[in-house]
């Protein structure tokens, strides 16, 4: 997907160098995470064979050498990547207009059960990202979480959480 | 024979009234899924696993694996229609089919497009038939030290086919088998990597990380791009039809090249995308009209189409003889298999020929299901892309969450979910390549498994994997693709040279 990032406008968030340096240097985190774990699990032969860390072990080394090895690219041989941008305003703004709804989303399906949080989540985007009368917002959100609610818990019998702080539905018998 | 015999009575358990209408309802589905921007085979799989979950295990796999075959179709309607491909390999469908749509022949270029996924997708099905009984039976002699190469060379396949950084594909990949390894220790039994999180005990499961990748990673690019839907009017009438079947058998070397390049990059994991590309790139060298590809030459929706869907299809070769899956749709399945108790790999073939047999036939009615719903209910499909951005996008997300929850009935898991879409968006906009990542996330504990078994059988010595014939020319192909970036920058250097 090489094409997303061949804008060089200057209203870049960040350039597509920083956040390679940012991801490799993300991925040694996490190498040196699972070495450090594995580590202490024990990561060499033990009596009855390898131990639980041996695989890990190696896994987290390969990550670290061949994350070292994009950092370097990253830094040394790719300086020309220094004026492409990763994303710029208009898009980093797109993205967060849908990621940070989404956050609220997730944390409302926790507290308050799929079905609700949804139907706010659909009726919001649509009226604010939209620009959608609030009937017709109202009408498809609360459309969809029937749905939902019919495909899933009624005729296929999958349970999908109602809330662990306040069901807002119990009122209509849903438990 | 045996083969065929054993079709036969797959035939009879796939062609059950019940069995029937789920093909139907898969494939519909299917295409529903490869049509919307933000759900593909592989999460669309994941997000309608729950709803099989009360069905008999034949019939659960026939759905899901008509799911797949419908978002292979549905792909095509994106990219010929809207010039926006639904899936990556409908990227070179692109080239011709757009191109025909606005020149008003796009009931000739959808009409092009299934045929040949169908033709593509059928050679695949035939070739499993006969092949898969027999890798199978090979493969029952293999034991830990030939498994884990037969691992290692899919991974280094990876390595060795991708266009991109090999050392991006190689992190990409080991972040899989880290997140793999989280969670409980099959052979010891103790907790791994959890830093005492009571969540992360179950692991990281990779339908969430299919979900989360594929389908909000998606979203996130697809909103990025502030996504116009600008589409060329969709109609496929019965006249249009034949006359395009009459044109197609113009095109059989072409046929028969994609679906000889689509079954080797299906059964090595190679997969769908780079077959539609090498199909189309072969198919414009080798042409007449090579020249005029781009312009919307029949030829240019015939190679790649034939090619993706034969790969498509071969991927589930491995998965079903070997228990190795080709691509991540194919993973997908591999898990849905999993958790009716069912072990793909050799001995699937000889505990549960019934299963084995009603899932090829399956895949046969399938195809043919899919072919027909296709040509039939393209203008409908078509609509649903007419169907603002601003609406799709947040049942996607909803339906994403659904999905993600219910793998295991838990909220940390959509948490993750979001975690993994983030990730999918940075991954691919930096060409971190996702497949490998959730293939080592699918494989990390068998790959592990084999591993430690062949070191306890050698007592810590790597020449295991060269102790015979078999293991050693495997670890050794496996070797050549790993290093194959520097092998190839070598010869090109000493070309130059000369």
């Amino acid at each position: 997907m090489s094409e997303h990032n061949k804008n060089t406008n200057t209203e870049s968030v960040i350039s597509v160098r920083a956040m390679e340096i940012i991801t490799a240097l993300l991925f040694i985190a996490v190498g040196l995470t699972v070495m450090v774990g594995s580590i202490k699990l024990g990561a060499s032969w033990g009596s009855d064979g390898p131990e639980a860390g041996y695989f890990p072990f190696y896994v987290s080394l390969i990550i670290i050498v061949s994350s070292a090895i994009t950092l370097y690219q990253a830094v040394i041989v790719s300086k020309n990547k220094k004026t492409e941008s990763f994303v710029d305003k208009e898009s980093f703004g797109q993205v967060m207009a849908v990621l940070l709804p989404a956050f609220v989303f997730i944390l409302g399906v926790q507290l308050i059960g799929i079905y609700v949080s949804s139907a706010i989540y659909i009726a919001i985007f649509m009226v604010w990202l939209g620009k959608y009368p609030i009937w017709k917002a109202v009408a498809v959100a609360v459309g969809v979480s029937a749905a939902l609610y019919f495909m899933f818990e009624y005729w296929f019998q999958v349970p999908l959480p109602h809330g662990s702080w306040i069901n807002p539905l119990e009122f209509l018998g849903v438990q | 024979m045996e083969e065929i015999s054993a079709l036969f009575s797959g035939f009879a358990v796939a062609m059950t009234p019940f069995n029937l209408l789920l093909m139907l309802v898969g494939v519909t589905l299917g295409v529903i899924i490869g049509v919307l921007p933000g759900l593909g085979g592989a999460n669309g799989i994941a997000i309608l696993l729950p709803l099989t979950f009360t069905m008999p295990p034949t019939s659960a796999i026939i759905m899901l694996s008509c799911i797949y075959w419908g978002a292979l179709f549905g792909g095509a309607i994106t990219s010929v229609l809207f010039n926006i491909p639904g899936e990556p390999w409908s990227v070179a469908t692109t080239f011709d089919g757009y191109p025909m749509a606005r020149n008003g022949k796009a009931g000739e270029a959808l009409t092009a497009a299934f045929t040949s996924s169908f033709v593509g997708a059928f050679i695949a099905i035939v070739m499993i038939t006969f092949l898969a009984p027999l890798v199978a039976k090979f493969a029952l002699q293999f034991g830990p030290p030939e498994f884990f190469s037969v691992y290692l060379l899919t991974f280094c396949s990876f390595v060795g086919m991708n266009k991109g950084s090999p050392f991006k594909t190689i992190s990409a990949m080991m972040l899989g088998f880290a997140l793999a390894a989280v969670g409980m220790d099959t052979v010891t039994g103790q907790l791994r990597l959890t830093f005492g999180h009571a969540e992360l005990m179950r692991g990281f499961d990779f339908l969430i990380a299919v979900i989360g990748l594929f389908g909000i990673g998606e979203i996130l690019l697809s909103m990025e791009e502030g996504l116009a839907f600008q589409g060329a009017a969709a109609k496929i009438r019965g006249k249009v039809v034949l006359e395009t079947w009459k044109q197609l058998p113009k095109y059989w070397a072409t046929s028969i090249r994609s679906c000889l390049i689509g079954c080797w990059m299906g059964i090595t994991p190679g997969g769908a995308t780079p077959a539609s590309f090498m199909a189309y790139g072969v198919a414009k060298r080798v042409s007449k009209n090579g020249e005029k590809f781009g312009t919307g030459q029949m030829e240019g929706i015939v190679a790649p189409e034939t090619a993706a869907h034969a790969a498509g299809t071969s991927a589930l070769l491995p998965m079903l003889s070997l228990g190795i899956p080709g691509s991540p749709t194919a993973a997908v399945l591999l898990g849905g298999l999993l958790i009716w108790g069912l072990q793909p790999g050799p001995l699937l073939f000889v505990e549960k020929p019934d299963f084995v047999w009603g899932l090829i036939a399956s895949m046969y009615l399938g195809n043919l299901a899919g072919l027909f719903v296709v040509l039939t209910c393209v203008p409908l499909f078509a609509s649903i892309l007419r169907i603002p951005f601003s609406i799709i996008a947040p049942v996607i997300i909803v339906i994403c969450a659904v999905g993600a929850y219910t793998v295991h009935n838990a909220t940390f898991d959509v948490w993750l979910m979001l975690g993994f879409g983030v990730l999918g968006y940075v991954f691919k906009k930096l060409d971190y390549p996702m497949a490998p990542m959730v293939l080592a996330l699918v494989l990390g504990d068998r790959a592990e498994d084999s591993f430690r078994q062949s070191m306890l059988i050698s007592q810590g010595s790597l020449d295991v994997f060269f102790s015979n014939y078999l293991v050693g020319a495997i670890t050794t192909f496996a070797l050549l693709l790993l290093f194959w970036p520097l092998i190839g920058k070598l010869i090109g250097k000493k070309k130059a040279a000369a």
